[in-house]
């Protein structure tokens, strides 16, 4: 028997969720109306004109082909970081799991580059792979690579790419982590026992009980690429070169900041609200159903 | 009142607290970093030690961009500091802002202080006055894009240390032998739009834009992708390839890669000057830009690049007096001869430029004056007088990112500076709009 506590008062449970609700709507809904709001207007940098133009800002953005390229870009860098960050911290894992002997030294250095701000991360890995004086290129020009991603879109992309992956991978490591701890020992050791190897224990029963885990982490990295690379990119590529790090949310950054362009920064990130609440939508009806819980 | 509350969180409420008279405070928000930062406090401090009704209190703002993003949001919010440094590309968005800027020579005459603005060198005022001739923002910080050689690299390659090349033809002789004599970097350039592409159309007497560079209008339109222009961006992708010149970012990156020595030539900011002197291992020149030979009446002369200080509106008379009086402390020839003394920034009057060079500032110190006569070259024709283009931050960036393209062998240069013009005519006719 299920057992249920219930409020007797009729307003008590308002009164408590209030503060909750109010914060909610003064810091996400309300700014999210305004930008809405924006996204049809014509202003002037200062704010002293402002005219109601209907949706020709979204027409404008649709007929611009570097902003269609930009959702390519934003698509190619979002897969690259959720894939590459799950993976790589999915490995890292599952080997800390199997470490006995200093097994706390190795998740502490695992889990620190969590504490890093994004723009540091970024500053951090342009100096190592800065065009003249980086490391890393010089070690790359030993080996006969040129390495300038100050004009190569591909490297600057890279770049941005492993500064991103970097970051998120001490987040995606403790909540594998936790999901491999709490897998019961006696389902791996029984499919020992039937002669399954280290490869195939993880496969066929490990990685589908870790997928509820892997499902979160999906969804929390695409958001992640999607939204908090941007000081990355900031500190880094700043977009370029010739656009080939312009991932969108970078793009309303530029235009409405830096180019006090409101109107074309607010049908952006109207834009950009409606990709991802589709994508998350899509993640839960479809993809949440495969997942073993 | 909010002003008091703002000065006193800002300047420390124990410099105040001290103070028994009721000075006028004037914020000045600033993007000066560095050296740069502490002569704009040297001279907020010489101002205020000059009298005992004002009390300028220089703020730093950030960046260029981030200063002007600070001031448009305190506007905004009904509160904007009383002088604002704005880079010379928002020129164009401050002026369409009528109802939030005070156009100098308009609070000049309303203060009644005298002001001529004859006195300031043609090529730095002609950049921020409007078509009636009225200086609208005081000329603070300006540079121009100079050429810079290491003399050594050329005395290893074969090449005489003396003659830096003059023209693009010279150029890529000298370039050819560098490379020969084993030079990793030959050439690199801070500002690829505005050297390449800005200082290159007045340095050869051509159009960046239509109605004046954007003088006469805000109908203008960009000519950027004239067969000359596609030439010279077409002539760099060549020595691109070539491996003599290599693409260093949009700002100023490739200065230390001059001074380190990686690069022996370099285009970039005159402002440079005194960061390539202080770091640099080896005797280079400062010399006027390259030119190409086959365009006519070439070299014109080059515009300025750097900043102005805007007035903003709402403050009180008594305010934009104080704003005034510090206006003409800083034209004053002594301060501004030691400005550009030890910024090198060129001096924004014809006296501070006498007083400099009569004390024989350019004998001992051979290239500063560079820049002040690649300014003064021929005197400024429509094209060369500057430019004014709206929204100019996101259209520089357009055409930055299409030279990009070309300079990483992904475009011609005849398809990138035709989209180049394309994407940024669109901009402009954006900001048309929205500035009806």
């Amino acid at each position: 028997m299920e057992k249920r506590v219930v409020f007797r008062s009729a307003w008590l449970p308002f009164a408590l969720v209030a503060p909750q609700i109010a914060v909610t709507i003064i810091f996400f809904f309300w700014p999210a109306a305004q930008a809405i709001w924006f996204s049809f207007q014509l202003q002037d940098a200062f704010g002293l004109k402002t005219q109601f133009v209907g949706a020709a800002n979204f027409l404008a953005l649709l007929q611009d082909a570097h902003y269609l390229k930009s959702f390519r870009i934003t698509a190619l860098f979002s897969i690259l970081v959720a894939f590459l960050g799950i993976a790589i911290s999915l490995l890292l894992a599952t080997m800390a799991d199997r470490v006995v002997r200093g097994a706390l030294a190795y998740k502490t250095l695992l889990i620190w580059p969590y504490a890093v701000a994004p723009a540091v991360a970024g500053v951090l890995w342009a100096f190592l792979f800065a065009p003249s004086v980086g490391i890393i290129t010089y070690a790359l020009k030993q080996i006969g690579i040129e390495w300038n991603w100050v004009l190569q879109g591909d490297q600057a992309m890279l770049l941005v790419v492993i500064a991103a992956v970097w970051k998120q991978i001490s987040y995606n490591f403790l909540f594998f982590l936790a999901g491999l701890q709490s897998i019961p020992r006696s389902l791996v050791e029984a499919a020992a026992i039937d002669g399954a190897g280290p490869a195939r224990r993880f496969w066929t029963v490990v990685f589908p009980l870790l997928s509820p885990t892997t499902f979160f982490l999906l969804v929390v990295n695409i958001v992640y690429a999607f939204f908090d690379t941007f000081g990355v990119i900031d500190a880094t590529t700043q977009g370029g070169p010739a656009g080939a790090t312009q991932i969108l949310v970078y793009k309303v950054y530029y235009d409405g900041v830096k180019a006090a362009d409101l109107g074309g920064s607010s049908a952006q990130s109207a834009i950009l609200m409606a990709i991802v609440i589709a994508l998350t939508v899509v993640q839960f009806r479809f993809i949440e159903r495969k997942v073993q819980y | 009142m909010r002003i008091k509350l703002l000065a006193a969180a800002l300047a420390g409420a124990g410099l105040l607290a001290g103070n028994a008279h009721a000075q006028t405070e004037i914020q000045w928000w600033h993007s000066m970093t560095g050296a740069l930062g502490d002569k704009v406090n040297e001279i907020a401090n010489g101002f205020n030690a000059s009298q005992k009704e004002y009390k300028v209190v220089p703020v730093f703002k950030g960046s260029y961009p981030e200063s002007m993003t600070a001031a448009i949001a305190a506007f905004r919010a009904g509160n904007p500091p009383h002088i604002l440094q704005v880079f010379e590309v928002g020129t164009a968005t401050m002026m369409a802002a009528k109802g939030a800027i005070k156009p100098v020579y308009q609070m000049m005459k309303d203060a009644g202080e005298p002001f001529d603005p004859r006195n300031y060198l043609a090529a730095v005022a002609g950049y921020y006055t409007d078509p009636k001739g009225n200086l609208l923002s005081m000329p603070f910080n300006s540079s121009t894009s100079v050429f810079y050689v290491n003399k050594d690299a050329f005395k290893k390659a074969g090449l005489d240390p003396e003659k830096a090349p003059r023209t693009w033809k010279d150029f890529a002789a000298a370039a050819g032998k560098l490379k020969a004599a084993g030079q990793a970097c030959v050439y690199t350039t801070g500002w690829p739009s505005w050297v390449h592409v800005e200082n290159f159309s007045a340095w050869h007497n051509l159009p960046i834009g239509t109605r004046e560079n954007g003088f006469g209008g805000m109908d203008t339109v960009f000519t950027v992708n004239s067969p000359q222009h596609v030439a010279h961006v077409a002539m760099l992708a060549d020595f691109a390839k070539k491996g003599w010149f290599t693409y260093s970012g949009r700002r100023n990156e490739a200065e230390a890669k001059f001074f380190s020595g990686e690069c022996s030539m370099l285009t970039s900011s005159s402002a440079a000057q005194a960061n390539i002197r202080r770091n640099a291992k080896f005797e280079f020149s400062v010399n006027f830009l390259p030119y190409n030979d086959e365009i006519k009446g070439a070299p014109q002369n080059s515009i300025i690049g750097g900043a102005t200080l805007w007035v903003m509106s709402g403050k009180k008379p008594d305010e934009y007096k104080g704003v005034t009086k510090l206006f003409s402390f800083l034209s004053s020839p002594d301060v501004q001869a030691g400005w550009h003394q030890s910024t090198g920034y060129v001096p924004i009057t014809n006296a501070a430029y006498e007083l400099t060079r009569k004390a024989g500032y350019y004998e001992r110190n051979p290239g500063t004056d560079v820049a002040i006569r690649q300014l003064n070259y021929k005197a400024p024709t429509e094209n060369s007088k500057g430019l004014r283009f709206g929204n100019f931050v996101q259209g520089r960036e357009v055409i930055e990112e299409e030279m990009e393209a070309v300079f990483a062998g992904k475009k011609d240069a005849k398809a990138a500076m035709d989209d180049a013009v394309r994407r940024a005519n669109d901009i402009l006719r954006k900001f048309e709009a929205a500035n009806k």
